[in-house]
């Protein structure tokens, strides 16, 4: 019987197609990208069936988390040329009798993220890169106890540097009423009437009720 | 003559030794952008964050609250445990308060109730939507939200709903509720303190609600 020669293939598989459509794919994410930056704690948002977008830039935002702690963020953390956030640490530092240095100025605006923290502790935040003793820092939140009201100081400071600034809670779906309802008062003592809550796009049918 | 042959050699033992394939093996490179790439895909934020807009009355005392007919009045109350109590109209004597109703978040639950009473705006708003997809669909957005606003200031059958919240209510079921606003349509609605005719309303509610609830369990 003969045997039948099989054309000895190599197992080598062209890759230069598959490298091609990574290429294509790996370009389209770098460019489109905007990083998602680490919170100081996890926010969960409650789901709604508004389509609206949030805003980019001039807004203020509060955020409320499980534990009832209060966060603060100015334009999701980055800056603009106007250079809105050191002129609010600025303004704040001046409330509160403490002079921040240019190098203090400059980390609290490449700082990306929300921040919660009494300002007294804002120095050693601002100077420390370890982010396990940033989060020690964070523990107690922005304070909002009427005797030490700083999260109004911040609403203040930030309404009077930025005064085309939209606010934004957002809230973990578990946070307390109470605190929510400070927080809301807190903003109305300020004369912030209109807010916009940040949520999750749901989307749900309405049916016609019956007859 | 010599030197010719020479090159002649030279230049074909050159092409022996370039005889290697011009493949290249891709396999690192693929790795890499793999890595790179479920980097990039767990980082990222696609869709950017929703907002859902509300906006509060002034907290400045009015001189001359506008009045109200009873009838069109509807309290919600949120609860803990995601419950919903509800009672229409207000309290005529706080020592024998109405009765509360306890519904939920569902389709059935809250959204019914809002969608029974505001019937007649929802129906007419619902009906305009449509009309204007059909006849009229170069229609702007804007511009479509601008007459249904028409309707709904004109609008005089539809229920005055008052929110308030129970201490124990979450951040989620307030979203919730306003959410439903928006669902069912309703455009006069507001968030208000809960007073203490209401938290004790709820309290005697709990208190009735749990032993009931538990030999079922």
């Amino acid at each position: 019987m003969p045997k039948i020669k099989l054309p000895s293939k190599s197992p080598h598989i062209d890759m230069t197609p598959m490298v091609d459509l990574f290429s294509v794919v790996l370009t389209f994410l770098m460019l489109t990208t905007t990083m998602r930056q680490p919170e100081p704690a996890p926010i969960d948002t409650p789901f709604s069936i508004s389509d609206k977008t949030a805003p980019d830039a001039n807004i203020m935002t509060v955020l409320l988390s499980k534990d009832s702690r209060v966060f603060f963020n100015i334009d999701n953390g980055s800056d603009t040329s106007f250079h809105f956030k050191g002129k609010i640490l600025k303004e704040m530092g001046t409330r509160y009798n403490i002079t921040f240095t240019p190098e203090e100025v400059k980390q609290f605006e490449a700082y990306p993220s929300s921040f919660g923290m009494p300002i007294q502790n804002m120095k050693s935040f601002l100077n420390t890169k370890d982010a396990k003793e940033r989060a020690t820092l964070q523990i107690k939140g922005v304070p909002i106890d009427s005797t030490d009201n700083q999260l109004a100081m911040w609403i203040l400071s930030t309404r009077q540097i930025n005064d085309r600034v939209q606010t934004c809670i957002k809230g973990d779906n578990d946070a307390p009423y109470p605190i929510v309802k400070k927080v809301l008062d807190i903003l109305q003592d300020k004369n912030v009437n209109r807010f916009n809550l940040i949520t999750n796009l749901e989307v749900t049918k309405v049916t016609q009720s019956e007859e | 003559m010599g030197e010719i042959i020479q090159e002649e050699k030279q230049k074909g033992g050159k092409r022996k030794a370039k005889h290697h394939s011009t493949h290249i093996d891709m396999t690192p490179m693929v790795d890499l952008m793999c890595l790179l790439i479920t980097f990039f895909m767990l980082t990222t934020a696609f869709s950017k964050s929703k907002v859902m807009e509300i906006a509060l009355p002034e907290k400045k005392p009015v001189a001359n609250p506008p009045q109200v007919p009873k009838a069109r009045i509807v309290n919600i109350i949120l609860g803990p445990e995601n419950k919903v109590y509800w009672y229409p109209g207000m309290v005529e004597n706080p020592k024998s308060p109405p009765p509360l109703q306890e519904t939920n978040f569902s389709d059935q639950g809250i959204r019914k109730l809002l969608l029974d009473r505001n019937k007649f705006l929802f129906k007419k708003v619902a009906a305009f939507r449509e009309k204007t997809i059909k006849e009229n669909p170069t229609m702007s957005r804007d511009s479509l939200l601008a007459n249904i606003k028409r309707f709904n200031k004109l609008d005089d059958s539809g229920p005055i709903v008052l929110i308030k919240a129970y201490k124990e209510a979450r951040y989620a079921n307030i979203v919730d509720i306003i959410d439903e606003m928006a669902i069912c349509n309703i455009i006069r609605y507001a968030i208000v303190d809960i007073n203490y005719v209401e938290d004790g309303m709820v309290k005697t509610a709990l208190a009735g609600s749990t032993p009931s609830a538990n030999p079922q369990k």
